[in-house]
Order: C-alpha cells, then structure tokens, then sequence
C-alpha cells in the first residue's frame, strides 16, 4: 500500500525550511502531492506561497529539509541538471514573465529549442499550442501590444509546450479582470483534465471554493491545515 | 548551430544600439592597437635597415701581394657571421674620400703617395645582431695575420644595438597593454549588453535552457562584433595610410618617410585578433554573469 502510494507521489516536502537571513520565510513545510492531483496553496500576503513554489523550481535553495520531484533529490541536483528539473515543469508567473523583444511565437517556441527539438517539430507544436489557447492569429505579436489576459494565455501556452509534468502557477490569475481570469483558469483546469499535476498559489478564495479541490493554507511560513 | 546563428543575427538586430557600441568599442580598440603595431613595424623595418648597413672594415698590412687577396678573402668568409666581405682597394677608398670631400678633395692633392690602405668591407649575416658577437668577430679577423687593423664603430654599435633592443621589447610590452585594455573594455561593453538582457537570460533559464544555449548566440554575437570592429578599425586604418602616403610622403619627397601596410596574412591575423577580443570579453562577462 505504502509503495503504491509513494510510487503515486511526484513531489515531497520533508521538513522544508527557508530562511532570509534571521527572517523566517517557511518553517517546517511537509507536503506529499500525487500525481495529476490539482492543489491549492493559499494565504494571505507574505505567507510564503511565492517563496515555496519558488523552491520547487529551485529559484531559491532550500535552508533545510529536503524536496523530491519525480524521483529527483533536489538537495542533491548539480548545477548543471536543473535545467533538466525545470523542464519537467512548467510555471507560470503573475508578471507573465514574456522576453518584450521576441514575439508570441518565439516566446513560446523558446522551451522547444531548448530542448533541441527539430524546427518543424517546433513550428506544428507553437501552432496547436497557440491555437489551444485562442492566441495563433496573434502569433507575430510583440508581448507589449496584448492585454494582460492574453500575454497569461501565451504564458500558459509556454508553461505546457513542453508537456510537463508539473504545473507550477504562481497568482495565474492575480492581475487579471474576472473574465480574464476565467479563461485562464479553464485552461489550466483543461490540462489537468490531460494529465498534469498542478500546484496554484492563489489567494482568490473564489477560484478555491468553485472547484473543490485540496488546499495547503499557509499563514507567516508555517502551514496551518491540509 | 545554424539555429544559434540565426538567433545570435537577430539578437544583433533587436538589440543594434548596444551591438553598434560593441562594434565601435572593438573597432576604436583595433584602430588604436594597429596604429601602434604598424607604427612599431615601420620603426623596426628601419632600425633593421641600419641594422643591415652595420659593416666591419678589415685593413691590410702594406705590401700585401694580390694573389694572395683570394685567398684572406675565403678566410674573412670563412668566419660565422661574415655575410660577404668585398675587397676595397687603396685606389678605390681614394675616390671614394674624395667623392666624400666632394669640395675639399684638392686637399688630398698635397699628397705623393696614397697613404690608404688596401681593405676589405665586411658585412654581417641578417641574425649576427649582437654586440658581443660582433666584438668576437673583430677579434677573429684581427687575429689573421694579413690585417693590420680593424674598425666597427663599437660604441656607436652597443648602443645602437640596446636601443633597437629596448624599443622592440617596448612595442611589444606596449602591444600587450593595449590588448588587455581593448579586452576589458569590450568585456565591459558586452557585459553592459548582457546586464540589459538579464530578463531575457532569467526567464531562459526558468523555462530549462542549459547554459550553452544561452551563452553559445552570446559567443557568436561578439565573434561577429569583433570581425566587423577589425575590418572596419583596419579599412579606417587603410585610408589614413593611404592618404599620409599620397599627400604627407609626396609632399615631403623625403626617401626616409616611405611606410608601408600590414601584408594580407597580417591584417587577417589581426581581423583574427579582434574576434578572439570579443570572444574573451564575452567569456570574462558571461562567466561572471551567470554565476551570479
């Protein structure tokens, strides 16, 4: 039972701190996510939802406690391979994070030419993505020129190019208008129905409620329920 | 890697204002550089020039039979360093002091009997440049017992010689110094290019590129930066060339002022130079960079 459940976990957390200096940013964080699981970690600001995603990519080291993804130690990953972590994941920031001097096309084709795909490959793979996510007319367009809900749509379609396993999203919704944030979030609830895990850190109360699912409520660092 | 030249073109593209101060960093750095290097060639093509007039004069003891000339000849050639030794004699070290004198010859006129001695002009081989060597040759050819003396301008020569020594390691510590000065002022140029593009280079990195796939457009950017400084720095060099030599040398009609320009094989070696400058700029930023 015990295996099967373990073998059915892709990430854990084992008494996972995060220190800033003397500032506490998370304190004894233990996390089990299965997989395809779609999970919810709230608070309000300053909690460390940021921060503990952020660990999970590795855009901060751990202080203390250790995080498995997908068999990988974290603790244990050279420099080298977490480009090889990342790919595995897909994240989505609140800032959109889109490079203003490339196009929509080239922003999302980045995660396959990083992985050395072929550029037809590339090309056919762009499109459907573009088009899954309602953006392939505005395919040659420079990120400044769209809305916030479509510079997050080309973030997610950037997030999923690569088929990750995880998804990590990071307040995907935070800066947008309600209908925008409606169509986003139907996408990413769209590839969990595909098969992704996914990991929201989210203060929309509203968005937890309408779809039910588990939540990880973190006040000052420490996570207060499950 | 034709994906990673396609990308390092259209990053110089997006990016032109920061690339056009890269290639005009590079291009002031080759110009200053080469500047120098031609000045330092031209010098040395002179010094050598001297250097090749720098002859040993051997004078016989009277009454020294012709049919013996051939053979203190091969002797004299005989010696290391002797690169060609050429009888001088009395009659004809006579005409020459009186093309010398020129106005002052009918001096010479007071005088029954030539008091010249026959001689022989020696030259050196190209490397015999040393003092000391030189020194050891007199000595040599004054040991023969058919010279009665020698004459080489030792004093003038040793200081010649250190001079030209001194002005050589000069332009080559120079040489150096501006190397490594062009190095760290396109490593800054690049690294301000790169320090604009850190959101760029973040977000990379978050969606999985390796770091070669960073840094390999970075590479070709600045390999391309510094061919197009070099060519450009040497054709800005060309036309001052061109110029001196038609107006300043005409002008002058003076023999001494004749310059000359790199050879092809140089001025590659130098286009060759100035892309190794922007790669190593490159390398020095981008290590730094993203270790940070």
């Amino acid at each position: 039972m015990i295996e099967k459940n373990e073998k059915s976990t892709i990430i854990r957390m084992f008494h996972v701190h995060k220190n800033y200096g003397s500032k506490k940013a998370l304190s004894n964080i233990n996390l089990d996510v299965s997989k395809n699981e779609f999970l919810f970690i709230t608070g309000p600001s300053g909690a460390g939802k940021s921060t503990l995603l952020k660990l999970l990519y590795l855009g901060e080291p751990v202080s203390e406690g250790q995080i498995l993804i997908d068999g990988m130690n974290l603790s244990r990953i050279s420099r080298k391979r977490i480009s090889f972590l990342r790919r595995k994941l897909g994240i989505i920031f609140q800032d959109y994070k889109l490079i203003t001097t490339k196009t929509v096309f080239d922003n999302v084709a980045l995660v396959l030419e990083a992985m050395g795909k072929k550029r037809q490959f590339v090309q056919k793979k762009v499109n459907s993505v573009l088009r899954m996510v309602g953006m392939e007319k505005r395919f040659n367009a420079m990120p400044q020129s769209l809305s916030g809900g479509e510079q997050q749509r080309i973030a997610v379609a950037r997030a999923v190019i690569g088929m990750p396993k995880i998804i990590l999203a990071d307040e995907p919704t935070g800066s947008l208008d309600p209908e925008s944030a409606g169509a986003v979030f139907d996408l990413l609830k769209e590839f969990h129905a595909r098969g992704a895990t996914l990991l929201v850190a989210t203060h929309d109360q509203e968005l937890i409620r309408k779809t039910g699912c588990r939540v990880i409520y973190l006040k000052d660092g420490c996570q207060v329920s499950k | 890697m034709i994906f990673f030249f396609k990308r390092a073109f259209q990053d110089i593209r997006t990016n032109s204002f920061l690339s056009a101060v890269t290639i005009i960093t590079i291009f002031l750095s080759v110009l200053i550089v080469s500047t120098l290097v031609l000045f330092f060639l031209n010098t040395n093509d002179y010094m050598n020039s001297w250097k090749k007039g720098i002859k040993i004069i051997a004078y016989l003891k009277p009454d020294i039979a012709e049919t013996n000339l051939v053979d203190i000849k091969n002797k004299i050639h005989g010696l290391y360093g002797v690169a060609e030794a050429e009888f001088i004699s009395k009659e004809e070290a006579m005409k020459r002091l009186r093309e010398q004198m020129k106005r002052q010859s009918s001096l010479l006129n007071g005088f029954k009997e030539n008091p010249l001695p026959d001689a022989f002009e020696i030259r050196l081989t190209e490397q015999f440049s040393n003092s000391e060597r030189i020194e050891n040759l007199a000595v040599q050819i004054e040991a023969l017992p058919e010279i009665d003396d020698v004459e080489y301008g030792r004093r003038w020569i040793g200081r010649f010689i250190k001079l030209f020594d001194l002005f050589r390691l000069t332009g080559y510590a120079m040489s150096g110094i501006f190397f490594m000065a062009a190095v760290f002022i396109v490593a800054n140029t690049i690294r301000l290019v790169i320090y604009s593009r850190r959101e760029e280079i973040e977000i990379m990195r978050l969606v999985g590129a390796t770091d070669r796939f960073i840094k390999t457009p970075f590479y070709i950017e600045a390999v391309i930066q510094g061919a197009l400084g070099g060519i450009i720095g040497l054709a800005a060099l060309f036309a001052a060339y061109i110029y001196i030599s038609t107006n300043v040398e005409q002008s002058l009609s003076f023999d001494l002022l004749h310059v000359r320009f790199f050879s092809l094989r140089l001025s590659g070696a130098i286009i060759l130079c100035s892309m190794l400058v922007g790669w190593l700029g490159c390398f020095i930023s981008l290590r730094q960079f993203l270790k940070e």
